[in-house]
């Protein structure tokens, strides 16, 4: 996947958001991400550690995730069901006429500053 | 120092770059230039097909060539010797090309008198299919090597593509190879792709190929 990047990409919008409130500092930063968005949490924790020390309003900030579980909808016979476990096919009816509801989130939720 | 406090962001960390991608394209309307995203695994043949693409439109429209890469310029190097404008970019380990890195691309490649520009994006199926690059239509190629079941594996590059290009179409007999079983994976992902079977080496598939972009570059225009 591509960690670093979005990294960056939190971090240019976290600072923004912190610079408008006329923080400080920031101190703690929340994503939500989607069970299957792709992103591995170590590796983002790590890229997260190596890029907040660049930028004075960010270091050590303390990343926390928060994991939205993905659910697949089935249009055929109406029932949600876990994604991870059984993918494009319905476990209930068979169908494949399937579409995710979540689970492909990337979110900044909050930032705690002072 | 202040109180600690929560600010409410709730903001898609995407949502920043398809801003930009949908201002990049904006643009690129305006201009009446159609940038084109290519992707793929590496080594399916983005290149030679190129270099085939230019061949046959190359005397009807003016093409400008980007080539992005971590590292080296051979890609750019093989394309400049069709006459194309060809310029070389160099992510620096990045995985993939976001609209800034694609906005600053086609400064350099100076694209006031072009009518289509390429971007060859990294070769990687997950990275770029997840990055808007403002281009005007996405197009990538599964080659027969790597199996009927790619658009199953990597599902979201299937679903952001207008058009797949199933290249090496020469070596099918020797492939366990499905081209139905393909067809059906990739309309399952994505009911709006449309397929083009072709072979970059022999030719074949390529006036195909050709007749959809020249289409869709007419259409840009209008």
């Amino acid at each position: 996947m591509h960690e670093l990047g979005v990294v960056f990409y939190v971090i240019r919008d976290v600072k923004k958001v912190a610079e408008e409130n006329r923080a400080e500092r920031v101190q703690t930063v929340t994503l939500e991400i989607g069970e299957v968005t792709g992103v591995v949490h170590d590796l983002l924790r790590d890229c997260w550690k190596w890029a907040v020390k660049k930028e004075p309003i960010m270091d050590g900030a303390e990343l926390i995730i928060e994991e939205i579980p993905a659910v697949t909808h089935c249009e055929d016979c109406g029932e949600d069901y876990e994604t991870v476990k059984y993918a494009k096919i319905c476990p209930h009816c068979g169908s494949g006429n399937t579409y995710l509801v979540q689970g492909r989130e990337f979110n900044i939720k909050e930032i705690g500053v002072t | 120092m202040g109180d600690f406090r929560i600010l409410e962001v709730k903001q898609n960390v995407f949502a920043g770059n398809d801003r930009r991608a949908e201002a990049l394209r904006r643009r690129l309307r305006e201009k009446k230039l159609f940038l084109l995203n290519l992707m793929s695994s590496p080594g399916a043949g983005k290149t030679t097909l190129l270099t085939r693409t230019i061949e046959r439109l190359g005397g009807e429209l003016k093409i400008g060539v980007m080539e992005a890469d971590i590292d080296s310029d051979v890609d750019a190097e093989r394309i400049a010797k069709t006459g194309a404008r060809a310029i070389q970019l160099h992510t620096g380990g990045m995985c993939h090309l976001d609209a800034d890195m694609t906005a600053q691309g086609l400064e350099g490649l100076e694209t006031g008198d072009l009518d289509l520009a390429i971007l060859e994006n990294v070769g990687n199926l997950v990275c770029p299919a997840e990055f808007d690059t403002g281009a005007s239509k996405n197009a990538m190629i599964l080659s027969v090597p790597e199996g009927d079941d790619k658009p199953l594996k990597y599902p979201l590059m299937f679903s952001v593509c207008d058009v797949v290009l199933i290249n090496k179409v020469d070596v099918l007999p020797y492939f366990d190879f499905d081209m139905d079983k393909c067809r059906k994976n990739i309309l399952a992902r994505n009911p709006e792709a449309k397929i083009i079977p072709v072979c970059a080496k022999t030719g074949e598939g390529v006036d195909e190929w050709a007749g959809w972009l020249r289409e869709q570059v007419k259409l840009w225009k209008e």
